[in-house]
């Protein structure tokens, strides 16, 4: 039981980070439509900012207010030189762009900070520890905390401010929040600076537990199966879909995984994301579409 | 048994629609809406946007389930059609905003109708093998036949997405009737176009029915034309009927044109 | 028979248009290329263009012409390549042709399984499908000796070499020319496809789902036949791949950058057409090319390797970019004969929304 629970808790705390990349998507998604493939890349690209900037001798607060200067540079130009060419295009034709985008932002951001792998120290012990007698990673409860008060935040910022009640607009209604005056290509930048800075949050966790290379803008493939299962226009949808995600991985691996040889994580996320297509193909907290001809 | 012939109120159908009920996310759409679609008549549908029109063509087409309600058609009763059963029976369709095939040239479009009639498998397409090209023949004839009747010859080699409208609604019923349907359904086939192209295409779809025998149900705001094509009308409002009946009790039921035509009209005139 | 008169239904496609003596120039150019090049530009250029060529044409069929997106081109090579294998090593008596043939069966089949979910999801929504497919044929192939025959390197390769009827191809010409043929008969093959009603209820379903279903278009049938020829295809060039151009091959050989760049050629050539699979992929193979060699010319060969890969990438990005916005009908629209070819895209404009 307690090596159950162990598994199970585990897969949750693992699961919060996948909400984390998954909400950097439905942010994109929601306000612009477009399925953001880049959004691994500038995860990678934000977590090496960062330690190129500390690893030059920037104190962390100055790495970290550079870098935020920068994704917001960098918002600005996807929504200058990308999103606003592609108005109107299909969003199969965005897919692709973004699919581009992600060789752009990989390619310039390993070029000149080079491809090996960094390390970051963000100060927290990867120690387990005992809770009850279930043993539990510290590093992943505190990254857990981060995510559930990033995701508070959001929600709050979505929900108050004025940006966020516009931005809401945007996602309900585009014609609509156009003909009100809304500036939808203000409401791009920021929507994707917001996701450049929860793709920050999430490079720097996953750069500390894994150390920053190539492989952290491959997390843009762990989101998918998570927002297939939860929707691609919910934040709940995300982070219940990355809970069920973490734990499922987690629980395979566990269970089923000694069956199959082991290893069955690169796609099982995938097989349970299918499973759920057939189910409930707009996702658990998905919005069904209706189609007009 | 006399010899009597049928009674005029008893003509053969072809479609009916009987306490059908719709709504999307709990708003009704079309509300226990029943009426009879006769062999060889044009039924037009009117009444305000938002009325059910599009709704209900959806619902015969098989694009949308009802929640409640059967439809016959021809002497077939259905809980909910499927699209491709219905093209198979025989019910063609024109859509409100052309939905035709962009990429593709205007004979590719209408052979594109004819799918239901295809004999020749994957593999002898791929090999060309004797059925594929009798297929492929028999396909352009039947498409350019169809073609001709519009006076469409001449572009049917034409991308569709570089053809002014008028002539891609003109494809678009090419489209809908190369597979010689039972039943055609139109959704506002002059909807964006001048007088002139409103009176060719109004004459076509006449034409249709009075020299091959199509009934037609098409859904139209211009109540001018309206009155004089069609043979039977029914007046839907916030998903009701409000009347159904010939032109001529339409023009002059008191509820129609308080709710619905002399408000219209006089929007249309200005 | 009536079936002699049969060129003039094909009318567009026999006649002598400059397309088709393009084609028959290509051609004749590709028979007489070993005689005029260097081995070394046959075997590490023309053949693997040219299977890409296929790979390209295999997934453009899905994509570019059935409008279904997929990021499981890799995996679908697999499956032909480690097919292929097992048939030549544990059925040594049927030919290589055969084989081949057999191996892109159950690559089509592959694809069909996987094709399923596209009858109830539309869009992007597929990668998930595909990407499924990609992840679980990695695993697949690499957690099973049976499937590498138990090999230390977890390679395949074939046991008897390349061998038709007998003869051996295990040669440059004997590689060039086994490929050659078989692209060449499967871009006929699909050709014809693309003409026939199959193409035309591809295309419909790309550009407007609903209104094909309505008109008659038998929709699940039609993706499902779009994914299996598209595999069928894909299969038989991963085993090219595998055994024509690499010799040896194992996973890595197919991961998720071969299907970036399949999807790659075929958004930079031209979705949707025939030809544009050949000129992304000629594209794609000349691009590193002429890259590597302007950076040795301009800085003397002063540039880091993986640098040179990190700019090679960022400007296969910016190209994807641009040609989706100033080109979305690709390079077959460049170079199109027609100037004035009507517009011919599959993806250009979102449709209306009410």
């Amino acid at each position: 039981m307690n090596m159950f629970l162990e598994t199970l808790i585990g897969g949750l705390l693992a699961g919060t980070m996948y909400s984390l990349v998954a909400i950097g998507f439905v942010l994109i998604y929601k306000a612009s439509g477009v399925f953001n493939y880049a959004q691994g890349s500038l995860l990678l690209f934000a977590a090496l900012t960062f330690v190129t900037l500390t690893d030059n001798g920037l104190p962390a607060i100055a790495a970290i207010a550079i870098t935020i200067a920068i994704l917001i540079a960098t918002a600005i130009a996807i929504e200058r030189f990308l999103l606003r060419p592609l108005t109107n295009r299909s969003p199969m034709t965005l897919f692709m762009a973004t699919l581009g985008l992600a060789y752009v932002v990989e390619g310039v951001a390993q070029g000149i900070m080079g491809s090996q792998v960094r390390a970051i120290d963000l100060g927290i012990e990867d120690m387990p520890i005992f809770i009850g007698d279930i043993l539990i990673s510290q590093f992943d409860l505190t990254a857990a905390a981060v995510a559930i008060t990033l995701v508070a935040v959001l929600a709050l910022l979505f929900n108050r401010t004025r940006i966020g009640i516009q931005l809401r607009g945007v996602a309900d209604d585009t014609r609509a929040a156009l003909s009100i005056g809304i500036d939808i290509n203000r409401i791009w930048q920021i929507v994707w600076a917001a996701a450049g800075l929860v793709g920050l949050v999430a490079g720097l966790l996953w750069g500390a537990r894994q150390g920053v290379q190539f492989s952290l803008s491959l997390v843009v493939l762990k989101a998918l199966p998570v927002l297939i299962i939860g929707g691609f226009t919910s934040i709940p949808g995300a982070i219940v879909g990355g809970l069920i995600v973490g734990a499922g991985e987690s629980l395979a691996e566990t269970y089923i995984g000694p069956f199959l040889g082991g290893g069955i994580t690169p796609w099982f996320a995938y097989a349970l994301a299918l499973v759920f297509l057939f189910i409930r193909p707009a996702g658990l907290f998905g919005e069904r579409q209706i189609e007009r001809v | 048994m006399t010899l009597e012939a049928p009674t005029p109120q008893q003509p053969d159908l072809v479609l009916e629609v009987s306490g059908v009920s719709l709504s999307f996310n709990g708003v009704k759409a079309i509300s226990d809406l029943s009426f009879k679609v006769a062999q060889g008549e044009i039924c037009a549908l009117i009444g305000p946007n938002g009325a059910g029109k599009s709704s209900l063509l959806n619902i015969l087409n098989g694009v949308y389930v009802p929640d409640q309600g059967e439809i016959v058609f021809a002497g077939e009763h259905f809980r909910r059609m499927h699209p491709l059963e219905a093209a198979r029976r025989g019910i063609g369709r024109g859509f409100q905003n052309n939905a035709l095939f962009r990429g593709m040239s205007v004979i590719d479009n209408v052979i594109a109708g004819l799918s239901r009639r295809q004999t020749a498998s994957l593999v002898e397409e791929a090999l060309l093998l004797p059925r594929a090209r009798r297929q492929e023949r028999a396909f352009r004839d039947r498409a350019r036949a169809v073609l001709a009747l519009f006076g469409l010859e001449a572009v049917a080699e034409t991308t569709v997405s570089s053809l002014p409208y008028g002539v891609q609604k003109k494809v678009e019923i090419a489209r809908a009737i190369v597979a010689e349907p039972k039943l055609l359904l139109l959704d506002e086939p002059l909807a964006g176009m001048n007088a002139g192209e409103k009176q060719e295409i109004a004459a076509a779809i006449a034409r249709l029915n009075r020299d091959l025998g199509l009934t037609i149900v098409l859904i139209e705001h211009d109540i001018g034309i309206v009155l004089k094509l069609a043979h039977h009308v029914v007046v839907l409002d916030y998903g009701r009927k409000l009347a159904d009946g010939a032109p001529d009790t339409i023009r002059d039921n008191p509820d129609v044109i308080a709710a619905y035509l002399g408000k219209q009209t006089s929007e249309r005139a200005a | 028979m009536s079936d002699v008169e049969a060129p003039a239904v094909l009318d567009p496609a026999i006649r002598f248009t400059p397309r088709v003596l393009l084609a028959a120039a290509g051609l004749a150019l590709l028979t007489a290329a070993p005689f005029l090049a260097s081995e070394y530009w046959i075997n590490a250029i023309v053949v693997p263009f040219l299977i890409l060529s296929l790979a390209g044409l295999g997934l453009n069929l899905l994509t570019g012409y059935a409008g279904q997106m997929s990021l499981g081109a890799g995996a679908f090579m697999m499956v032909g390549a480690y097919a292929t294998f097992a048939f030549q090593l544990r059925v040594p008596e049927l030919p290589l042709p055969l084989a081949l043939i057999l191996a892109g069966v159950i690559a089509g089949a592959t694809g069909l399984v996987f094709g399923i979910p596209s009858t109830r999801i539309k869009g992007f929504y597929l990668i998930v499908s595909t990407l499924a497919a990609q992840f679980f044929f990695e695993w697949l192939f690499l957690k099973f000796p049976w499937f590498y025959n138990g090999n230390s390197s977890a390679t395949i390769s074939l046991p008897g070499g390349l061998s038709i009827f007998g003869i051996s191809a295990e040669n440059p010409h004997g590689r060039y020319f086994l490929t050659l043929a078989t692209v060449a008969l499967l871009t006929i093959l699909s050709f014809n496809l693309v003409r026939g009603q199959t193409g035309r209820n591809w295309m419909a379903i790309r550009d407007m789902d609903t209104a094909a279903a309505v008109i008659g278009v038998p929709i699940v049938r039609s993706k499902l036949e779009a994914f299996a020829v598209s595999s069928f295809i894909l299969g038989i060039a991963g085993a090219l791949w595998a055994f024509a151009y690499l010799g040896s091959a194992s996973v890595q050989s197919f991961g998720l950058t071969r299907s970036y760049q399949i999807l790659f050629i075929i958004i930079i050539g031209g979705l949707g057409t025939i030809r544009g699979a050949f000129y992304g992929a000629f594209f794609v193979s000349l691009l590193p090319l002429a890259l590597d060699w302007l950076f040795q010319h301009l800085l003397g060969g002063q540039i880091d390797a993986g640098l040179l890969q990190n700019i090679q990438k960022a400007i296969f990005g910016l190209l994807i970019i641009g040609f989706l916005i100033r080109e979305p009908e690709g390079l077959a629209r460049l170079i199109g004969w027609k100037a004035a070819a009507p517009i011919r895209n599959p993806f250009s404009r979102s449709r209306t929304r009410r």
